[in-house]
């Protein structure tokens, strides 16, 4: 299987379209032959990540990459960035509204899923300047 | 059990039939949508009242075999429209969470 690259832009505070990009990259990886459990992890993973720009950051981009090792997602934002990291990876912790809170979001799960569904994740944050996460499911 | 026994089911309403020869071999109670994304069990039977396109997003990254607003929670329009685009098969009980899925759960064991 010779690398393929997806790009998507997610465009910020609409939440009737939230999840269309892990949508489409599920179904890509399935019309890929990649494993059930594989995109069901890349699924969970991509589908917080994208909720959460939408949440917090107004918005970003999505760049996944399939090659036959691994699966790469970077997600980059220019929202305003983590102020807590550490406070952030904890279940339970959100800063969500509660209009976003109405919607069913906010359990506080987003990061924690996105590391426990990853194989390799990083987080790279300037505040005021936004957020890059760069998640890596591993194929072999 | 497959998804047609709930089209008549009592006290269901059916929103968008889906594919009704999916089985479903599991019931699933949630409410909130990143515990539902990396709990609800492929091919299970979504039960919430969290009724917008976030939970359509949610059951399609899944693979539940069908969604049940229950609570006597209305569907939009738009949300209707999407399930029958995506082929989601999508329910309303007026029934609370708890037994809208005792009503599943009869059906799975009749």
């Amino acid at each position: 299987m010779s690398e393929v690259k997806l790009s998507y832009t997610i465009s910020g505070d609409d939440f009737t379209r939230a999840g269309e990009a892990s949508g489409d990259v599920k179904s890509k990886l399935k019309v890929l032959g990649v494993a059930p459990d594989i995109v069901r992890k890349v699924s969970i993973a991509l589908y917080e990540g994208e909720i959460n720009m939408v949440i917090h950051a107004h918005g970003g981009t999505i760049d996944v990459t399939i090659s036959e090792k691994e699966i790469t997602m970077v997600l980059a934002d220019h929202g305003p960035g983590i102020e807590n990291v550490e406070l952030a990876m904890q279940a339970g912790y959100s800063t969500a509204s509660e209009n976003v809170r109405a919607l069913g979001f906010g359990a506080g799960m987003g990061l924690p899923n996105m590391k426990k569904y990853s194989d390799d994740m990083n987080i790279e944050t300037r505040i005021g300047e936004g957020t890059t996460v760069t998640m890596k499911v591993f194929l072999q | 059990m497959t998804v047609e026994k709930l089209y008549d089911a009592a006290g269901f309403k059916t929103i968008s039939k889906g594919d009704g020869k999916k089985e479903v071999k599991a019931i699933f109670c949630c409410d909130m949508l990143s515990i539902a994304m990396s709990k609800a069990p492929a091919s299970g039977c979504w039960i919430t009242v969290v009724s917008n396109m976030n939970t359509l997003a949610v059951a399609t990254l899944t693979d539940v075999s069908c969604v049940v607003i229950a609570g006597g929670v209305a569907v939009g329009e738009d949300m209707k429209a999407k399930a029958e685009t995506e082929g989601i098969a999508l329910f309303t009980c007026e029934e609370p969470a708890f037994e809208t899925a005792l009503i599943v759960h009869d059906l799975m064991n009749a």
